[in-house]
């Protein structure tokens, strides 16, 4: 936002061509606006607006609704669902520190000793969402089974018995539990986190390493103190290209949860689409939703100091 | 001493990278080989016996074919429609200075940033209060996929406008073409590729699009809101064949236009 300040606030039109006349060159950039920014108001904003509206009103799908001022409506919004809006973070939050200790690796080896095959490598991260999301969610359904080779080799390390008594995974089985819910959201969005970081990396020249290790620095040292200041736009990209859709999800915890495993988007389109007077509430809680993470995006931005990304 | 650990990191990040390919890849994988499978029961999760079934009858499920063709008749129609109007926006940030800038990049951002289950309730929150529930069907969903397609296609047209040599059509102008040809003939086929890249990242958002089309569908059935119900009712192999199809068809139109690009350039 602080790089479109800097143009001037009354721009003279002569900028849209010299040979143009002033009144047409003023105009014309808000009749190529109009149609699509109109678009965007009466269906994006004006939804949202309006939904805090939506979310004060009263009734049921019969009888119709009306605006009561019912800010009861916020109070169950928050106390009935507290439980899943804990899920909604702790799941989210878990999914991007995740999605960015694997990505991370895998976006600088492909940035920095990709060479030639960078191109195939970078395709091949995206190939895989040519195929329905949903399928591939399913898919997981499959290689989780209680009698597939993933199961039975954790089941045979103890790994299952140590994350089951943490609460993670349900008993034998990995499927229908917190762990597997994690597992579909990190297999997910993880192309967010690696495109974005991807393309910060492969910006840094290559030769600010070998200057780093001049100057007697570890490999470790470079990494910490060159590179990764360096790909921070990337980290804060990705984080955010990971966290935003990851807190509003609920197929992952529907398809591969349980009913321990609830989030808030689950709420949301139950009380929408499956309960003839829910929608109010409804509204309340994604309000509550889209505050919330709007919220922890500011502080998150503020703490890492990338205000210029918006 | 470093010299070992330097060979360590330097296989451990190529180990790393590897097992995250595999974690990535192994749906696809598990997706074309159980396209193959002879289900036993209503749902095709675990390996039974090779068959060529599901293949040789796609459609066997009338009502996922239905919901196929739905939802790429609201691809089209989502496609063309965010494009021509992405691409006008576009035009009008990168070419033209106006007041406002500002505000107009946030209300272009704020759709890529929001929730998708937040855009989703807020829009049929308000379509249940303006035209009532009974009538969400085939134009709320494309309306939905409009709004939520335009954003990109703007980011994409414009990073491509943006890159653009300005001297090309200025050199058209001394050359006497008039604004109209100038647009045609030179700015036009620069940005094609980019307003291509929009159109095609628009129809795969909206195809494959879940959560918005749940909340403003009705009683229509997009795909993927049929493989959501397959899930409670019975997940034929055909979705599995469905599937490996979408992968393998774009994966051919890829290699397709890279041997194409290449022979292009190579008779020039």
């Amino acid at each position: 936002m602080t790089t479109t300040l800097s143009a001037p606030p009354a721009a003279p039109p002569s900028k849209g061509g010299p040979d143009r006349p002033d009144r047409r060159a003023t105009l014309t950039p808000w009749l190529l606006l109009l149609p699509g920014l109109l678009w965007l108001v009466a269906f994006f904003l004006v939804p949202i607006l309006t939904s805090v509206g939506a979310s004060v009103q009263t009734g049921s799908a019969d009888e119709g609704y009306k605006l009561t001022w019912h800010w009861g409506n916020y109070a169950s919004a928050i106390s009935d669902y507290l439980p899943q809006y804990g899920h909604s973070l702790l799941y989210s939050v878990l999914c991007t520190i995740l999605c960015l200790a694997l990505g991370y690796p895998v976006a600088y080896f492909i940035a920095f000793k990709g060479g030639r095959w960078k191109t195939l490598l970078m395709a091949l991260v995206i190939v895989p969402s040519f195929t329905s999301f949903l399928i591939r969610t399913i898919a997981w359904k499959t290689i989780l089974a209680d009698n597939g080779p993933v199961t039975s080799t954790l089941r045979d390390l103890h790994v299952l018995k140590v994350t089951s008594s943490l609460g993670w995974t349900v008993g034998d089985h990995v499927l229908a539990s917190p762990a597997a819910v994690v597992c579909g959201m990190v297999y997910n969005f993880l192309p967010f986190m690696i495109l974005p970081l991807y393309t910060s990396l492969e910006k840094i020249d290559p030769r600010l390493h070998e200057a780093g290790s001049d100057l007697y620095c570890s490999p470790y040292t470079t990494w910490r103190r060159v590179t990764l200041p360096l790909s921070m736009p990337g980290v804060v990209g990705g984080t955010l290209l990971t966290f935003i859709p990851a807190v509003g999800d609920y197929i992952n915890a529907q398809l591969l949860g349980n009913p321990n495993t609830g989030v808030v988007g689950q709420k949301i389109e139950n009380l929408f689409l499956r309960q003839s007077s829910g929608y109010p509430v409804g509204s309340a809680i994604s309000v509550v939703l889209m505050v919330g993470t709007l919220i922890l995006v500011m502080i998150y931005i503020r703490k890492a100091g990338t205000e210029d990304l918006i | 001493m470093t010299r070992t650990l330097t060979w360590i990191r330097e296989h451990l990040l190529a180990a790393v990278t590897v097992l995250v390919f595999v974690f990535m890849l192994a749906p696809n994988a598990i997706i074309l080989w159980m396209s193959f499978n002879k289900p036993v029961g209503r749902f095709n999760y675990t390996w039974e016996q090779f068959s060529l079934d599901a293949w040789k009858n796609p459609c066997a499920s009338n009502d996922m074919c239905q919901s196929l063709s739905l939802s790429v008749e609201i691809g089209l129609v989502a496609t063309v429609v965010s494009t021509i109007l992405g691409t006008m926006i576009a035009f009008a940030m990168v070419r033209h200075r106006f007041r406002a800038r500002s505000g107009i990049n946030g209300l272009l951002f704020l759709p890529m940033a929001a929730p998708e289950v937040v855009m989703g309730a807020t829009l049929t929150a308000l379509f249940f209060n303006t035209i009532g529930p009974g009538s969400l069907g085939f134009w709320t969903i494309t309306i939905a996929h409009i709004m939520f397609c335009l954003s990109y296609v703007v980011v994409t047209v414009k990073s491509r406008l943006a890159g653009m040599d300005p001297t090309l059509e200025r050199a058209a102008q001394d050359l006497y073409a008039t604004p109209t040809q100038t647009f045609m003939k030179v700015t036009l086929p620069l940005v094609a590729p980019g307003i291509a890249a929009a159109a095609l990242l628009s129809f795969a958002l909206s195809v494959d699009d879940y959560i918005i089309t749940a909340f403003t569908a009705g009683q229509r059935e997009t795909f993927p809101m049929y493989i959501w119900g397959s899930v409670q009712r019975a997940y034929p192999a055909q979705i599995d064949v469905i599937g490996s199809m979408m992968l393998l068809v774009t994966m051919a139109v890829i290699a397709l236009s890279q041997v194409l690009g290449r022979a292009r350039t190579a008779r020039r």
